[in-house]
Parts: structure tokens; sequence; C-alpha cells
């Protein structure tokens, strides 16, 4: 088992898009639909340049959560919806290439990655890009995906790395 | 009906099946939980389902951010179809549901702004981005590219076709001539080309100084520039360099060129186009400011090229060689013309009056269809009247992908990317061209080889 309840781990492995929120300079939350990553230990995100406010505010306040809850987005055998809290670091040391450490995982979600990889000198923005590396604190679990009935609260030991 | 109104509206019928509504906990972390809505688009309101759950249960009367977001999935490949809603407001209690009045609304669809525009739109953002990296990292963040790569995407090398095919044509005119010299062939295609590189950079270079560069948010694969200065890939004044390394090398063999033939002759040839590639941007004449940078173009690109192509392998002129670039002329002057189409906006913000940006979707249509018929007209009548060989009539082949390029504009034309593939065509069209013409010339000097008189089709 990783660091979040199976339940929650086959959301993340294989949601196509999930919700990312971050607060903003203002104190507001602000939401980003984005492709979540998990490697089993930590939710990875990664964001374009061209689309960086939400690094800043991360860097600014590194609250965040990620909701997984488009049914059309997941498949999996029963539909769930999760939320994950937790604490963002960015990854923008190497905005061109350092991003490529999560891309095997990227691909098995979204293996027309490689080819708009490979038309990178049509995007070159788009593909300088910081990861943003979630280490979760608390999820939440709502059984078949019904946020009418409360959900099954999970308090989580930060995974070591 | 507003736009908020239309827009909430569409929450109902775009797909979107649930909202999340996303809240600060009490220990300030962001909090986010799907949830059923409803929408009373003439009050401007969404309704939505109360959720279950002391910790998890939106706050009234605090900022909530409502997202809507869609795609459709693509199994095996990814996703399409992305769209969000994004609400910002406070909730309140109205029948059971939780009410929200929306105070700040944001929005994309990809089916009404395309990816790369959007992306575009980021490039001020971008830029702030790294300078903040540069300044945590303590050392300058700039995109980049594998030299190759960005040699091929600053350069606009692909577009090398227009020149390979005029300087070719004045070669094989010249060859069917009984002149043939292939080292001044190969000179006279460098020379070209590098005037046609040093072109396309300094395209690049005033239209960032103009401002017009950065005012189009719709550059596609065949309009809006190389854009590899406002991403930050080259500088202005590394662009400057290989422009001016390129007109360099281009007036060095000009002069080469000159100097072993009459001189005077392809010396003033290369002065003209010299001075039409860089005063096509360039201050004080900015040609294509004044709506004549499709006319100097078609002059660069056509006479110009092929005559002194022409004028190097025989050291003389021949009206053959000028009536056979007239329709590549034209042909280039329309690439141009299509490609300047989706360029409109920021070319007209920038000052730069091209003629999409002076007439009417009308008129340019129009204008189109007429050239191409007068190109295709020059190429049929010169064949059937012996001006051009006969087999070069075989270019007329070429002339559906013009109906392709009308059936874009005609459709596409306020969409520049739906209009991109047509602007492909376009360029197609020049080439496809141009390669029949000059096949055609292959044809009556092969037959002129093989029979001293050839019938009269194969000449």
């Amino acid at each position: 088992m990783g660091a979040l309840p199976e339940p929650i781990e086959e959301l993340l492995e294989t949601a196509l898009v999930g919700e990312l929120t971050v607060i903003d300079d203002r104190g507001r939350p602000v939401t980003h639909p984005l492709i979540p990553l998990y490697d089993g230990e930590r939710i990875y995100m990664t964001s374009s340049v061209l689309f960086s406010r939400k690094l800043e505010h991360i860097k600014s306040n590194p609250r965040v959560s990620v909701s997984i809850s488009d049914p059309n987005a997941v498949s999996v055998g029963r539909f769930r919806r999760a939320t994950i809290q937790g604490d963002a670091t960015v990854d923008d040391t190497d905005l061109h290439a350092g991003w490529e450490r999560v891309l095997p995982i990227w691909r098995k979600k979204e293996p027309a990655i490689d080819f708009f990889l490979g038309k990178r000198v049509a995007l070159p923005l788009f593909f300088e890009r910081g990861v943003i590396e979630i280490v979760p604190r608390r999820a939440f679990l709502w059984e078949d995906g019904d946020t009418s009935r409360p959900p099954e609260v999970f308090e989580l030991v930060e995974a070591s790395r | 009906m507003t736009g908020v109104s239309t827009l909430l509206e569409s929450l109902g019928t775009r797909g979107y099946t649930h909202a999340v509504i996303a809240f600060l906990d009490v220990e300030g972390y962001p909090l986010s939980v799907a949830t059923g809505f409803t929408v009373d688009a003439e009050r401007g309101a969404v309704l939505l389902d109360p959720v279950a759950g002391e910790a998890v249960g939106p706050p009234l009367g605090s900022q909530v951010n409502v997202v809507f977001s869609h795609i459709r999935p693509q199994p095996g490949i990814g996703y399409d179809e992305r769209r969000y809603v994004s609400l910002w407001g406070t909730l309140r209690r109205s029948d059971g549901k939780l009410e929200l009045i929306p105070e700040r609304i944001q929005h994309w669809d990809e089916q009404e702004m395309s990816f790369f525009e959007f992306s575009e739109r980021g490039v001020p953002q971008a830029h702030r981005y790294m300078e903040r990296v540069s300044r945590e990292l303590g050392r300058p963040v700039r995109p980049s590219l594998s030299a190759g790569w960005l040699f091929l995407r600053a350069t606009r090398l692909p577009f090398l076709s227009a020149t390979f095919v005029p300087v070719s044509l004045g070669v094989a005119v010249a060859a069917l001539h009984g002149q043939w010299h292939w080292w001044l062939a190969i000179l006279t295609l460098i020379a070209a080309a590098s005037v046609h590189l040093g072109l396309n950079i300094g395209n690049d270079v005033f239209d960032t100084l103009s401002g017009a560069d950065q005012a189009n948010v719709t550059p596609t694969q065949f309009s809006g520039g190389s854009r590899v200065i406002l991403y930050g890939l080259l500088s202005l004044r590394q662009m400057v360099l290989m422009m001016v390394g390129f007109y360099a090398v281009a007036i060095g063999l000009g002069l080469f060129l000159a100097a072993y033939t009459a001189f005077w002759p392809v010396f003033w040839l290369g002065v003209a186009g010299v001075f039409v590639s860089i005063f096509y941007t360039a201050p004080p004449f900015r040609f294509v400011h004044r709506g004549i940078g499709e006319l100097m173009v078609a002059l660069g690109f056509g006479p110009i090229m092929t005559m002194g192509a022409y004028y190097v392998q025989a050291q003389k002129w021949s009206w053959e060689a000028f009536y056979v670039s007239l329709p590549v002329a034209l042909l280039i002057a329309l690439v141009l013309y299509v490609n300047e189409v989706p360029d409109r906006p920021g070319d007209g913000a920038a000052g730069k009056r091209t003629l999409p940006v002076r007439l009417s979707k009308e008129a340019v249509i129009a204008a189109y269809v007429g050239a191409v018929a007068v190109a295709f007209g020059l190429i049929a009548g010169g064949a059937i009247a012996g001006v051009i060989v006969r087999p070069a009539i075989l270019a007329v082949l070429a002339a559906p992908l013009a109906m392709q390029v009308h059936r874009g504009l005609r459709d596409h034309y306020d969409s520049p990317y739906q209009l991109m593939p047509f602007m492909g065509k376009g360029v197609q069209l020049h080439m496809a061209t141009g390669l029949l013409l000059l096949v055609g010339y292959v044809i009556a000097i092969v037959a002129s080889h093989v029979s001293g008189h050839p019938p009269v089709i194969f000449r």
C-alpha cells in the first residue's frame, strides 16, 4: 500500500483530470483542472510557464487540495470521489527538462503526450514546465461519489521518500 | 440575455456533470468537494446541492470558487473537448440549496478559443515567471530548443521552397536555351536562399520592434512569424546578427556572380532583391505596412529570382524566363496574402496595413479567385501559344488545390486555426505548380536532346 488508501490511489492512477485548488495572494481559493500523477507516495502535477500563476500561488502558500470528481475522467470498476489535502512544493530548477522525471507516469495516462513532445518546436513555452509535488496530509473519500453523505476521512502520516 | 447568463446557461448544455466547490477549511487548507447543480440563468445564479459532513461543508458568507470542468476521454490517446468555467462569490442558502451569484468569472472552451491561442495569451505570464525564477536561482532562466530546431524555427527554413521554385525555373529555361552551368546554379540558389532567410529573420526583427508580433495572439505555423524573440528563445541582437550574416553571404555571392557575368545586370537585380527583402518590413519604406508587401514579394520571388538565375546561366535576358516567373510570382504573393488573413487583428493594431487588413472578406476572397485565375490563365495561355514550353501546361493539374484554399477562406475566414490547413494548401499550390512547370521544362529539355526537332507538344 502506498501513502493513500487504495480506492483513492486507484482514482489517482486513472484520473485524466483532477482539480487542484491553491490559495491566491488575496487568500481566495483558485481551482485549476489538471492531470494528476501519482507515484505511490506523492501526487504530481505539472504546469507550463504559460499558465504559471498557480506555481506563484503555491510558492506563496503551499497549502493545496486535489479532488478527483469527474466520473467521465476516471476508468475504475466502482466510481468514488476523493479529495486530498496536502502541502505542495514547486520544482522549477530546470524548467526545460526537470519535469521529464514524471513523464513515465504521465505517458501511461496520456500517451499522446509523446506526440506533443515531438512537436516541441511548435510549442516551446508549453514544454517549459514546473513540477508541483504534493505530500498528502488528509484525504476524504465519498463512496459512489455521493457527497450528500459524509465522507470517510483519512488522516495521513507523511510518506517518507 | 447577458453574456453571464448565456455562460451560466451553457453549464447545463455543455456536458458539465457536476460542480466542484472549493473553499478554505478551518485550518486554512483549501478543500474542494463535488456536488450537483442547477442554473437559474435569468437570475444569474447557480444552485448547488448541499454537501453532507461538518468537515467538508462549504462555508456561507466566505469566498468560494465553484468550478465546472469537462473533458472527453480518448482511450489510448488522452482527451479532448477541454473546457472549464470558474466562478467566484459567496454562498447563501436558498430553498435547501446553496446559491451562488458569481462576482467574478473565468472560463475557457477549446472549441471557442484554440489551445494555441489560449497558450499565446499566456506568453507575458511565462516571461514574468521565468524572470522570477531567474531571481530565485540567481542565474538567467530562458526557454530553449535544440540548436537544429531553433535554427529551423528562427529561419523558417521549410519556406525555402518559395526560393527553390523561381531559381530552378530560371535555370531550367536557360538549360532549354542551351546554357547549363551546375555550379553557377548552386551558387545562385545559395545566394537567393540567403536573401530569403535574411528576409525571414528581418521580418521577425522589425515585427518585434513594431509590436506586430506581440499584438498577434493567433499565430499559426504559416503566419505570425517565428516568434523566437517573443518567446525569449533568441535575443533581438542574436537575430540581427543572423540577419546580417545571411545578407552578407547573399551580397558576397551576388557580387561574385555579377563579377563572373557582365556585372551590372546581375548587380542591379541583386540590389533590387536585397532592397525589396530588407524594406519589406524595415523602415523607412515598410512595404508590407503600406499594402504593397504582396507586390514586393511577387517581384522578389518571381521575376527577380527567375530572371537573375537565367541571366547568371545565359548572360542575356529572356522573355520566356520573365513570362514563366509571373504565375509563380502571383502564387507566392497569394501564399502571403492568405497567411495574412489570420494576422489581421495584430497587423492592424501595429499599423501593418496589409491587403487583408484593408479589404473586406468578400473582396479578399474575390481577389484571391481572380489572381488564381490569372496565374493559371498565364500558364495555359502561355503553353498553348508557345511562349513557354507546351509540357508546362501540366502545372494546371495543381489548380484544384486553389479551390481548397478558396473553400478554406470562405468557411474559416475568422478562425485562424481552422484556416491553418488551407494555408498549408496555399503553400502546396505554389510548390506543386512550380514543380510541375519545372517538370514541363525537364520534359522539353530531354525531348530536345533526344530529337533535334521534337513533336510540337514537347517544345
